[in-house]
């Protein structure tokens, strides 16, 4: 099988990430839709890694970093939604925009 | 198509279906299910590519805490069980546009590529890949400053979570 | 004796390629029927272990127990199994049907699919991973997410205040229990079960017993029976998470609590107690299968024992034993052991010697943990204000 088979479905996942992220209004889902792009992210690294030389093992250890950056960004994120849903009542992305222009 | 293609295939088909339910289905907790299905799929990809170790870790840190997050933070952020109005917003057609124009450029590029044609080498003559990574994680000639600046990060994240989630 | 597991497994390799199917066409149906063997034993398993836990209970508490079908009440579980099979099963109007459908699959999934990386014998097993210990916190992780279907598709108030009470305790226990896990993984130095039960020439129980004890806990907490049985607390929320389920539903629930207690027995008795190791068992197969069964069953035994004996805990007293007391001891049993065993390594330390350094480790983090604790109770206790002991009813004073 093909680096290429790896790398253009990495490229579908992180498309349809990038699609939920622009396309939904629900804070939480625009948070799901970075999940999806991360983790075409963490395939793309770990076929590198697979398909070049296993030696080295950057691949792998990229990609634990990817996780650790992304359960950060869950917490932040989650606890800002959480936050922003006390206040004002809504998680709708296009409806807080207090601090527009 | 050998066996391990045809299961590529599938498990691949499965991700892409789940991923593209999360981002359309307008019920949020469905939409989180299927979010873990997609999470779940991306292990199976990891299995595939003989990293076993990564794999179990995708199902521990995506499916065991932040769906699980998730799912908590839907159901804490909404009055009654069902979602109303509508859950896309007005440039939604823009959005789609440019995402299919991502994939269609990334595709044409990717195939383009001399690294296309790449085949896996032989992982049989490998030596185990996990005491390799860890061993790489610590030391200092290779990852540890990587390492240890992601774990400040995650307690940074951790405190700011808490911080800002707090009900003062 | 050679192996008899080996010969049937080549025995019936050999049926497969006599019928022209090609190597690897007998390898996938080999595996599929192993799989078959080992969750239909699993599922058997829960079926006398109804039985063997009601006589428990029975015993435990001063009355026969099941004793009217079949000898010995042998035949109980049989009755009610034809009984919940026989049941209705009721979908609520409102509920999410087809992810309330779902649930009980998945949770069942959960337990069943911890079994595939426990050795039986040196050679039995489903899949021999090299990283096993993570593979059954990762399995784990899908019956968190399964009582959160069952309790948000449910469409109750009460199952969803289940479901999120069994969350936060699933995943707050997650931590202690991890890090207990971590200690035999640093002893053998490898996440592989079956290189960990290979490392134990000493049990681990010598070298770590306060990270057995707090598996024990730990697991019982994720399990989430009794005294950590807040997440079905019938007096506050009805049944929890599986409030709307009935009938054979209900039971697959119920069949996975019963299998993930024994699964804790055989976990506790591979990573703690040696697994299929015992005199002999290295020549004879049988045996090993014989020793990692009564081994998985003090494990059981003890869990239902405390099951027995222990009230419920409050919300606020499950989440402080956790996080103020579980979690800071294992950390320092941890980074202690860690350290401890680096300088034995260095000094070429191994076997019996090795684990008897160990076991004066955790007696002194033992003793100093109950030395603190002392003084912590004896400055809450200065804190208290003293009150005079007040007397419910007074007898009347005689003229």
């Amino acid at each position: 099988m093909p680096l290429s088979w790896y790398l253009i479905f990495a490229a579908a996942l992180f498309s349809i990430g990038l699609y939920g992220v622009l396309s939904r209004r629900n804070a939480v889902a625009i948070l799901m839709g970075i999940e999806l792009m991360l983790n075409a992210v963490n395939i793309n690294l770990v076929a590198f890694w697979r398909y070049s030389d296993l030696a080295s093992i950057a691949g792998q250890a990229f990609a634990v970093v990817v996780f650790a950056v992304a359960a950060a960004e869950v917490a932040v994120g989650l606890a800002l939604v959480i936050a922003v849903y006390r206040r004002r009542e809504t998680v709708a992305a296009d409806e807080i925009n207090l601090m527009k222009w | 198509m050998t066996g391990l293609e045809f299961v590529f295939v599938l498990i691949a088909a499965l991700t892409l279906f789940s991923a593209v339910m999360v981002v359309t289905t307008p019920n949020m907790v469905r939409a989180a299910l299927w979010l873990i299905l997609a999470l779940f799929g991306v292990a199976g990809t990891f299995v595939l590519l003989n990293a076993a170790f990564l794999a179990v870790v995708q199902v521990v840190v995506y499916i065991g805490a932040i769906a699980v997050l998730m799912i908590f933070a839907i159901m804490l952020t909404r009055k009654v069980m069902k979602d109303s109005g509508p859950q896309t917003n007005s440039t939604w057609g823009l959005a789609a546009l440019i995402a299919a124009a991502l994939f269609g450029g990334l595709t044409f590029a990717l195939t383009r590529s001399p690294a296309a044609t790449l085949m896996a080498p032989d992982f049989s003559t490998v030596s185990d890949p996990v005491a390799e990574l860890g061993r790489a994680l610590v030391s200092p000639q290779a990852y540890v400053i990587p390492f240890e600046v992601a774990s400040v990060l995650l307690l940074a994240a951790m405190i700011g979570a808490i911080y800002v989630a707090w009900k003062k | 004796m050679g192996d008899p597991f080996a010969l049937i497994s080549q025995w019936f390799t050999n049926l497969l390629l006599g019928w022209g199917l090609s190597e690897s066409a007998a390898t996938v149906i080999r595996l599929l029927v192993g799989a078959v063997i080992l969750a239909t034993i699993s599922m058997l398993t829960v079926v006398v272990l109804i039985w063997v836990e009601r006589k428990l209970a029975g015993r435990l508490q001063d009355r026969p127990g099941p004793n009217r079908a079949g000898k010995f009440g042998l035949l109980q579980p049989i009755a009610d199994m034809i009984k919940i099979f026989t049941k209705e099963i009721v979908t609520p109007a409102q509920a999410d049907k087809t992810i309330f459908h779902l649930a009980p699959v998945v949770f069942i999934a959960s337990v069943l699919l911890m079994w595939v990386v426990i050795p039986f014998t040196a050679t039995v097993m489903g899949a021999n991973l090299n990283v096993a210990v993570l593979y059954v916190v990762a399995v784990g992780a899908f019956g968190v997410v399964a009582v959160l279907m069952a309790g948000w598709s449910s469409n109750n108030k009460f199952a969803l205040l289940g479901a999120f009470r069994a969350v936060a305790q699933m995943v707050s226990y997650e931590v202690p229990m991890v890090l207990a896990l971590m200690v035999p993984v640093l002893l053998a130095r490898s996440m592989g079960l079956t290189d960990i039960v290979n490392a134990q020439s000493v049990w681990f129980i010598v070298a770590a017993p306060i990270a057995a004890v707090i598996f024990l806990i730990t697991s019982m907490a994720e399990v989430g029976r009794a005294p950590f049985d807040l997440l079905e607390a019938e007096s506050e929320i009805v049944a929890g998470y599986h409030t709307e389920y009935s009938g054979m539903e209900f039971g697959m629930f119920y069949v996975a609590e019963f299998l993930h207690v024994w699964t804790i027995g055989a976990l506790l008795g591979t990573l703690f107690l040696g697994g299929w190791r015992g005199p002999g068992a290295e020549t004879y197969p049988l045996l090993g299968i014989l020793y990692f069964y009564i081994k998985t069953f003090i494990g059981y035994f003890i869990v239902t024992w405390i099951r027995l004996s222990l009230p419920r805990i409050r919300i606020d007293q499950m989440l402080a034993f956790n996080w103020k007391f579980l979690t800071p001891l294992i950390l320092v049993v941890l980074i202690f052991t860690a350290i401890l065993d680096k300088v034995l390594e260095v000094y070429a330390v191994s076997g019996w010697g090795h684990a008897l350094s160990m076991l004066a480790l955790n007696v002194v983090i033992g003793w100093a943990t109950v030395q603190a604790l002392k003084k912590v109770e004896k400055s809450r206790q200065r804190r208290r204000p003293e009150f005079p002991p007040r007397p419910v009813a007074v007898a009347p004073k005689s003229e």
